[in-house]
């Protein structure tokens, strides 16, 4: 790639293409508090969430791998931590401040949310002023971390979309930076075809092991997945069974071999490359894993139109359906539907997304950060105690 | 950035239309059962579809009208008969399948379930 890249380098090495200040909520009550605090202070993201109350086990240590890794990704500056209680909160800010960058936590029991606020306002004004003088700095390719997952599929991702994709993929993974995948059930048809590229044959197994297991708790309750995969739109978009969506899926995921098998929110520790990443395919609930994992800057195949944003990582979109890129073009960050009617190579459209890419990661507004998106959805494994 | 399946532009001298493109449907690979329409298709239209493999082409005549972005079949088939695109069974046939049918959820089922 010729053009030059610019980001924010963090205390710990790791590099981000945005500068957020974040305000952290522990919990579903300390939601109200947060908000406050990002309404009282310009330039503070506040991100409210539904849960962090008397989980427990693995869905418990879930919940604060995502937390600590939101706010440790490199798109974040500095993050205020608010929970109800000390000890959770306290947690919580210490795994953050392992990378070195500014954290601090309050608790508002004995003190209430006005006062909490009053703390966590001086402090989020202090961090917004400081965060706002870091500067840009040139950057490696190779020092990113991509997400990847599609939405709203139709026949026509697998088409355009997805392999346009899948050329920045194969660029990037070359270029020795990082690339997460997921949509553990979404391979359905297509599982082998993931498991033949893993570097080893322990990272088969374990890749196996993984979608037997997710395939298996949803028929343990009795379903299959006939009723929600493919979704009412995709068929709407000509997708007929769960296999030929998945093999447009995969289309994205470029033709490296896959280095590691990471849970959900797991940050990867095998050196840089292409990994799959155990996740939902609901598209808010994915890209929030991915981005607690470290990523950055998320590629977002559409057919149909799906319109995610996440207040960590910006989205670009790609589309290659000509009724979306017409009737929905403020959500299309990339059209490439001249892939459908032979006008583009696939070379000319990976071309172009790359293009967008090293604009968005220097600075410009992706349309899901243009138009407030901001889905931020916490899986959660079980019901809470 | 350029104009999208199915536009047409006009041309000066005759002023009639003729398509930008001349195909109206696209097929992955070789082996395939099906290609996906890249604009409407009408019923009983006589169009022609590209192997995206090798850019060789087939003339289909469609028997159903065919929505964008949907499947025509290329191939007669059984009834439970593996189908095939990107070149990898998608699933099984629930009934026969001619050569320009229009290919579905009403004709095709997953293999999974």
């Amino acid at each position: 790639m010729e053009k030059k890249l610019y980001g924010y380098r963090r205390e710990n090495g790791t590099v981000g293409i945005r500068n957020h200040v974040i305000i952290l909520p522990v919990d579903d009550i300390s939601n109200a508090a947060c908000e406050a605090v990002s309404k009282q202070v310009q330039g503070t993201l506040a991100l409210p969430h539904s849960y962090g109350r008397l989980q427990y086990g693995p869905d418990l240590d879930l919940h604060f791998r995502i937390m600590i890794g939101t706010g440790s990704n490199a798109n974040v500056a500095a993050v205020i931590v608010i929970g109800i209680e000390d000890n959770w909160a306290k947690k919580i800010a210490d795994g953050i401040a392992e990378t070195g960058k500014p954290v601090t936590y309050f608790s508002i029991e004995k003190q209430g949310d006005l006062e909490t606020i009053r703390q966590a306002s001086w402090k989020a004004k202090e961090y917004v002023q400081w965060a706002s003088e870091i500067q840009r700095e040139p950057i490696e390719l190779s020092e990113l971390v991509i997400s990847i997952k599609c939405g709203e599929s139709d026949t026509t991702t697998g088409l355009g979309s997805c392999p346009t994709v899948s050329q920045a993929v194969n660029q990037f993974v070359d270029a020795g930076a990082t690339v997460f995948f997921g949509e553990t059930s979404e391979l359905t048809g297509g599982e082998h075809l993931i498991a033949n590229r893993m570097a080893t044959p322990e990272l088969r197994d374990k890749f196996m092991g993984v979608y037997d297991n997710y395939i298996g708790e949803i028929e343990s309750k009795g379903v299959d997945l006939l009723g929600s995969q493919p979704t009412q739109g995709n068929i709407a978009g000509g997708l007929s069974t769960i296999e030929e969506k998945a093999l447009g899926n995969i289309a994205k995921t470029g033709d490296k071999t896959i280095i590691g098998v990471l849970d959900p929110a797991e940050a990867p520790t095998n050196g840089n490359g292409l990994y799959f990443m155990d996740t939902s395919s609901a598209a808010a609930e994915c890209i929030t894993l991915m981005a607690a994992a470290g990523a950055v800057l998320h590629l977002f195949p559409t057919g149909q139109g799906n319109i995610i944003g996440n207040p960590i990582e910006p989205v670009v979109k790609i589309t290659a359906n000509p009724e979306t890129a017409t009737t929905m073009s403020e959500h299309i960050d990339v059209d490439v539907k001249g892939l459908l009617s032979r006008e583009i190579t696939l070379e000319e459209a990976g071309d172009a997304l790359i293009n967008y890419m090293v604009r968005t990661i220097n600075g410009r507004l992706t349309c899901a950060e243009a138009l407030g998106h901001k889905e931020f959805v916490m899986t959660k494994l079980y019901r809470s105690a | 950035m350029v104009k999208g399946a199915g536009s047409y532009v006009k041309s000066k001298e005759s002023e009639t239309t003729t398509p930008v493109s001349r195909h109206r449907f696209l097929i992955h690979n070789k082996e395939d059962h099906v290609g996906v329409a890249t604009t409407p298709i009408e019923e009983d239209e006589q169009v022609i579809g590209v192997y995206m493999e090798d850019n060789s082409e087939v003339n289909i005549r469609a028997n159903k009208a065919i929505p964008l972005g949907h499947k025509i079949s290329l191939v007669e088939l059984d009834a439970e008969q593996p189908i095939i695109k990107y070149g990898i069974q998608i699933g099984i046939t629930t009934c026969a399948l001619h050569v320009g049918d229009y290919v579905h959820t009403h004709n095709i089922k997953t293999a999974r379930w």
